[in-house]
């Protein structure tokens, strides 16, 4: 178990983040001043909620019966020198779907632009898992993936090489066992990573599409870079698009997709020299 | 498209709307499929299995045999025939150790004590005769096939096995016009309606949510579980040798069960052609891992959450349903009583449909709950065949202790073979319990729809019962 957290490449130096305990600052429900949001998405029953609570200290409880968890729950810490607020957001198996559970967390992805979408994953089960990882990753780059419940995946004998699925993935990868909170100091440092923009994703592409798909989804996304030049996923709008979603049509009809970029210009908050690092 | 750099949203919209025609309907599902397949490839590259034996296998070799094309429907009815006929076999003995004790001893015994505190007449024939025998049927009939059958079933489901069916049905609600979720919900029907229909909440689509709320019914629940095996243990199990009698049975009540999935599957897709149209969402569905099942816990939960539930809300209805018929019996106008003017009332429609008047009382009392009926339909035999041979007094069920005394019994109030098919069907198909009814009311807010909810089984139901009778009677008489 320890030699699979051990893989991060940073040293063990008095100065790192990681090695500070008095770094995490648990602050529960009081979240005033944030200067970070946190995304927790992922799939039904892989330790969302039990990995929101370790970040935040909460006790929120979980209900396992899919579509009874609706709402969001929020939490927040301070971690370095800045302070997160941390959305748990309904699990779902895809974003795709029409489902209530998966727009509030395909809504809150997209138009709540959070500066960092964990994307926890169930280490035993990762094929399945990932469908939804890659789909958030075509919305946004700015992304960690939680590989929670290693124990459980090692117990059915499966491992799983963190390193070649952050480098597939294009994304930090960092394992946990939310339950005993191990590997939650990695996890923290990846958020702050991404958050500050010293680490970014690439953003995921579909690729093997059909020729007549791919030039409709290129047009498409030529035109929505035109209309809304910095929209960073113009060809996962295209596809929406493409798939009748009346929720993005919506958006572009009363200019609530147009307000994202602008956003992006317009902060005031101490994270936007982070952003424009990013954005640079 | 010309010039880009004067974009408006209409206009990408409109593109949008142009283009959709050229990808094609089936663009969705492609797209679902190109994910995956990254998805598969991208896990398959980062896992490895060092040397130890996984788990995995076995789940998905036992995943390719109970969800197979060929093999997960067979599987599936022999699973259930095993099960009813553990039922069945198993039910018959504490059955009738029950009622000799509910009926045999502790009734006489009552009796005596009443007749010797002096007790008026009608006191003792209100709560001994109508309340305490209508509550001990319930037990003695219900009690002992429910103490068999929910602990199995809930071991099945602990198993993990009652995802797999609803992923075997999941194609076959798609090509109704249904929601592939649908298949879950109609599992908990199984259980009982209500549930069934609040577990629709998953459905998100709320046209597929209404079709899966209306055809929830068709789903047998445990009300009705109790009748159908008693019918089918007594009337089927009767035509064919005593050592077969048992599995027989239990296909019979197998068959009722398959054909109220047939009825959903033709129920939703008549459905969804016309009221209800519409497109039809994807969904993915997890398969859990097999697990092996808690046998003690099962059988804790199954008997606290299922079997005491249902047999309380049985003796619950039946009690009062007990005084009810006992007063319906007792009170005589002109000197019949009210019972058997109902019952003479609906005799004629009952005989129409292959029933009899008496099955269709029951059914009225039995609204708030399917569970008594049979001790209605009891009851109301006796009360109307005079009660030849079986205790003294209008409106009473005596010492019926086997199911040879309640098949003469039910021979005297003149069932036959068709009269038993078509009870199992119409108890199959007919409107649901109020509690059910209340619950879609609550759960769609539509009473138009609660209306449609309750009425449509109720109308199929009597088509079908009228048709088996008709095309029954011709046979017969050719034959």
């Amino acid at each position: 178990m320890n030699d699979q957290m051990k893989i991060k490449p940073t040293a063990p130096c008095a100065t790192c983040p990681v090695h500070n305990a008095a770094n995490l600052k648990r602050l529960g429900v009081d979240m005033e001043n944030w200067d970070f949001v946190v995304a927790l998405a992922g799939n039904p029953n892989v330790g969302k909620s039990t990995v929101f609570n370790a970040l935040t200290g909460l006790h929120q409880h979980t209900g396992n019966w899919p579509g009874k968890t609706v709402t969001r729950a929020e939490g927040g810490f301070e971690y370095g020198d800045y302070r997160y607020k941390v959305v748990d957001l309904p699990g779902t198996y895809s974003l795709l779907a029409t489902s209530l559970d998966e727009e509030v967390a395909r809504d809150f992805i997209l138009f709540g632009q959070p500066d960092v979408t964990i994307v926890v994953v169930d280490a035993s089960r990762l094929e399945r898992n990932l469908n939804l990882a890659l789909q958030v990753l075509g919305i946004t780059n700015r992304m960690v993936v939680c590989l929670n419940l290693v124990d459980e995946a090692k117990r059915h004998g499966i491992e799983v090489d963190q390193r070649r699925l952050a480098r597939d993935l294009g994304v930090p990868v960092v394992p946990t066992v939310a339950r005993y909170d191990k590997g939650i100091d990695d996890l923290l440092e990846a958020i702050s990573e991404v958050a500050t923009g010293k680490v970014l994703g690439k953003q995921y592409r579909i690729k093997n599409m059909p020729p007549r798909l791919k030039n409709a989804v290129e047009q498409l996304a030529g035109m929505i870079t035109t209309l809304y030049p910095g929209l960073p996923n113009a060809r996962w709008v295209a596809l929406r698009l493409l798939d009748g979603d009346e929720r993005i049509s919506e958006a572009i009809r009363n200019g609530e997709l147009g307000d994202l970029t602008k956003g992006m210009e317009e902060f005031s908050e101490p994270n936007l020299e982070a952003r424009m690092e990013v954005h640079a | 498209m010309s010039d880009q750099h004067d974009i408006t949203p209409e206009q990408l919209l409109k593109e949008a709307q142009d283009l959709r025609w050229e990808v094609g309907g089936d663009f969705h599902e492609k797209l679902m499929e190109t994910i995956y397949t990254d998805a598969a490839k991208i896990a398959e590259r980062a896992i490895t299995r060092p040397g130890e034996k996984s788990n995995f296998d076995l789940d998905r070799a036992i995943d390719s045999v109970v969800t197979s094309r060929v093999w997960g429907f067979p599987i599936m009815v022999l699973l259930f025939t095993f099960i009813f006929w553990l039922t069945i076999s198993g039910a018959n003995y504490p059955s009738k150790l029950i009622s000799d004790v509910l009926l045999g001893t502790v009734r006489p015994f009552l009796k005596t004590l009443a007749a010797n505190l002096n007790i008026p007449w009608w006191i003792d024939g209100l709560v001994i005769d109508g309340m305490y025998l209508s509550t001990a049927w319930v037990i003695s009939v219900m009690l002992p096939p429910m103490a068999i059958f929910f602990p199995l079933f809930t071991l099945l489901e602990d198993f993990g096995y009652l995802p797999r069916l609803a992923f075997n049905f999941d194609n076959i609600f798609k090509r109704a016009g249904a929601h592939g979720k649908q298949a879950l919900s109609m599992m908990m029907g199984f259980g009982c309606n209500a549930a069934g229909i609040i577990a629709t909440r998953i459905i998100d689509s709320p046209r597929e949510r209404l079709i899966a709320m209306i055809t929830n019914n068709f789903a047998l629940c445990n009300g009705r579980w109790p009748t159908q095996i008693l019918i089918a243990t007594l009337f089927i199990g009767a035509l064919v040798p005593a050592h077969i009698a048992g599995l027989i049975s239990a296909l019979a009540v197998v068959g009722i069960a398959v054909l109220g999935v047939l009825l959903t599957f033709v129920v939703s897709w008549a459905l969804s052609r016309t009221v209800l149209k519409g497109e039809v969402s994807t969904f993915s569905l997890e398969l859990p891992p097999y697990r092996p099942p808690r046998i003690l816990q099962t059988l804790y939960t199954s008997i606290i959450d299922r079997t005491i539930y249902v047999l309380w809300r049985a003796i619950v209805f039946a009690m009062p349903a007990g005084a009810v018929i006992w007063l319906s019996a007792n009170i005589k106008i002109a000197g019949i009583s009210i019972a058997e003017y109902l019952v003479n009332f609906l005799n004629p429609v009952g005989i129409l449909i292959g029933l009899n008047g008496v099955i269709l009382v029951a059914y009225i009392i039995a609204i708030p709950a399917n569970e008594i009926v049979i001790p209605t339909v009891l009851m109301l035999t006796v009360l109307i065949t005079g009660a030849k041979g079986f205790g003294s007094g209008s409106g009473v069920i005596f010492e019926i202790q086997s199911n040879t005394e309640m098949l003469s019994l039910f021979n005297a109030g003149g069932w036959t073979l068709l009269t038993a098919v078509n009870l199992m069907l119409f108890s199959l198909i007919h409107n649901p319990c109020s509690t059910t009814i209340y619950t879609m009311y609550k759960e769609s807010g539509s009473l138009k729809w609660t209306i449609v909810g309750a009425l449509l089984p109720l109308g199929m139901g009597i088509v079908v019962t009228f048709f088996v009778a008709q095309i029954w009677r011709l046979v017969a008489n050719i034959v």
